[in-house]
């Protein structure tokens, strides 16, 4: 297995008694994708400080493309990073070409690269203007241009959607994916569920300065233990029947055309194969994982404080 | 390129860009030729070219102006760029923070030495040429030229370090505008002060040649005044330089410690900050 871009291993940093994060041992490998959910204030900005050296850890360890921030070598390691803040900022008098210059001559690349990057994002034809005159999805790509130039081994984007319109966004996760097939491992912190759901290997929920879950989308749900919807379309009468060969389990809603049940994923298989038992009083059968958004309160949101989740 | 040049040229274009190398070049330029037309007029009486007048007008103009220009382009360097949020993404580049202090330095110089070189070149062209040189004023105006760079180089390094200690700009404006009140002002009237009360028992001639360079701006009049004996003769520097007896040699080391010393400083303070 090649060496992970990313490790993490039991890092903590404090701010004041306040630990931003707390004991979080992560691993990112080449070519994985990977999104780190939670609150404002979870951490989320401080654990992608860490891996970039910007700031220090309180204690555990951090390898970045295989180099701890501040050590001998850093400097040279940071040619394969690429970063995109969370509100990117750049000299607002400089032109969108002469700024993605200046990233391109410090990162080692060409003008050609440059360019490439500038037309990636959609800014080749507004490339001449100030960035002053930007908006804020415009100063947003200019960022994930410079984030990409030199193909990066390691992409780390804080809230990179952010500003962006439909159109960029699909641009913007086409890029990734192209990228991440070439190899560079991603993590990018969002708010965004069904984006993160869509376009990434594993996701990462962060609460309270800890991990508290990691894994796939699916992985997570399958934790999360959350109740799988059976929505069944009905023939007229058949909501009964249903009802009696369910021997009156209790079901979500019933009208004279559809029934819902909701069941564990253990139980999914047995439900619906009794419901398509009852022959044609059903009429249509869906099955209705639970969505992220629901995942996500389990280990990250309101319902997993109030409940004391893991 | 390499980064500290890279970093160098964004400076100068942003200095060109927001104007400021244009405005400390017009203000320079606006009144050292007015000092060149004016301050020169009582050539006649005196035994001295117009030129070497206006050398010893300007660096009167120099002691008050440079330094704050030096400060003004440098006070928020570091602190600015955290603030506006543009240090992170340069910190993940593959530069080291010394390189981005000494980038920056390098432009800031750069900037303010093409504003000193064009704003007072112009007033030496218009007091020296013809008659109004000789080869003795022209070399003043070029130790003065050069000291002037390095008065201000002394300040932008202060301003750096100022800006590599504080967490907010408002703090490091306000350090830089204290910094300037002292080094410009209070300084030489509190030296004159203890002077003038210690009536030569305590503080004897060699103290206060020491005293003197704990200050940029009085190691900067020392370079340029007492460098030349018409100009020293001019300015009235001629019994502080016969007192004051340092040469080149000691000045110019001490000047480029003035340089050197806030800027290290603010390098491996820059180098420890968390972003």
């Amino acid at each position: 297995m090649a060496a992970p871009a990313l490790a993490l291993e039991a890092v903590t940093k404090a701010y004041g008694r306040e630990r931003a994060v707390d004991a979080v041992t992560l691993s990112l490998a080449p070519g994985e994708r990977l999104a780190l959910l939670g609150h404002n204030g979870a951490g989320k900005t401080t654990l992608l400080k860490l891996a970039l050296g910007l700031t220090r850890p309180d204690g555990g360890g951090v390898a970045t493309l295989g180099c701890a921030p501040g050590s001998r070598g850093w400097t040279a390691a940071r040619r394969g990073i690429g970063f995109l803040p969370e509100s990117v900022a750049f000299l607002g008098s400089m032109t969108g070409r002469e700024t993605i210059r200046f990233y391109g001559r410090l990162k080692g690349v060409g003008r050609e690269v440059c360019e490439e990057a500038l037309a990636q994002v959609g800014l080749a034809e507004v490339a001449g203007r100030r960035v002053r005159t930007y908006s804020k999805g415009m100063r947003q790509r200019l960022g994930f241009a410079q984030a990409i130039l030199g193909a990066p081994r390691l992409l780390v984007l804080d809230e990179p959607t952010g500003g962006l319109d439909p159109d960029s966004r699909c641009a913007f996760h086409a890029t990734l994916a192209t990228l991440a097939g070439r190899g560079t491992a991603i993590v990018l912190s969002s708010h965004v569920l069904t984006e993160v759901e869509a376009g990434t290997d594993r996701i990462a929920i962060m609460r309270a300065g800890r991990l508290a879950a990691c894994g796939s989308a699916e992985e997570l749900k399958r934790r999360a233990g959350l109740a799988v919807t059976i929505r069944v379309a009905v023939r007229p009468g058949g909501s009964a029947r249903l009802a009696e060969a369910l021997g009156g389990r209790p079901a979500e809603r019933i009208n004279d055309h559809a029934v819902e049940f909701r069941c564990s994923a253990g139980e999914k298989r047995a439900l619906v194969e009794r419901i398509l038992g009852t022959g044609d009083a059903v009429e249509d059968i869906e099955i209705l994982p639970p969505g992220l958004d629901a995942v996500y309160a389990r280990f990250g949101g309101t319902q997993a404080e109030a409940e004391g989740a893991p | 390129m390499s980064a500290v040049a890279v970093i160098a040229g964004r400076e100068v274009l942003a200095g060109v860009r927001n104007r400021w190398m244009l405005a400390a070049t017009l203000l320079l330029g606006a009144l050292a030729l007015i000092l060149a037309f004016v301050g020169s007029s009582p050539v006649g009486a005196v035994d001295a070219t117009r030129l070497s007048i206006t050398v010893v007008s300007l660096s009167s103009l120099s002691v008050f102006l440079v330094p704050l220009i030096g400060l003004l382009v440098s006070y928020d360097t570091l602190v600015g760029e955290i603030e506006r949020g543009t240090m992170p993404l340069l910190m993940t580049c593959p530069v080291t923070r010394w390189r981005v202090v000494l980038g920056k330095f390098a432009g800031q110089v750069a900037i303010l030495a093409v504003a000193t070189v064009a704003g007072f070149g112009i007033a030496a062209l218009v007091a020296g040429l013809g008659e109004g040189g000789g080869p003795e004023a022209w070399g003043a105006f070029g130790t003065m030229l050069g000291a002037s760079i390095l008065l201000g180089a002394a300040f932008i390094a202060l301003g750096t370090l100022f800006s590599a200690v504080v967490a907010e700009r408002g703090t490091a404006a306000g350090i830089s505008a204290a910094a300037w009140l002292v080094f410009v002002v209070l300084f030489d009237m509190a030296l004159l002060a203890i002077l003038v009360a210690d009536e030569g028992h305590a503080v004897s001639g060699e103290l206060f040649r020491v005293l003197l360079l704990l200050n940029p701006t009085d190691v900067y009049r020392m370079l340029t005044l007492a460098g030349s004996e018409t100009v020293g003769a001019l300015s009235g520097m001629a019994g502080v330089s016969a007192e004051a007896a340092f040469g080149h040699g000691v000045l110019l080391p001490v000047m480029l410690l003035w340089i050197a010393a806030p800027l290290a400083l603010a390098g491996l303070l820059f180098g420890r900050k968390e972003l």
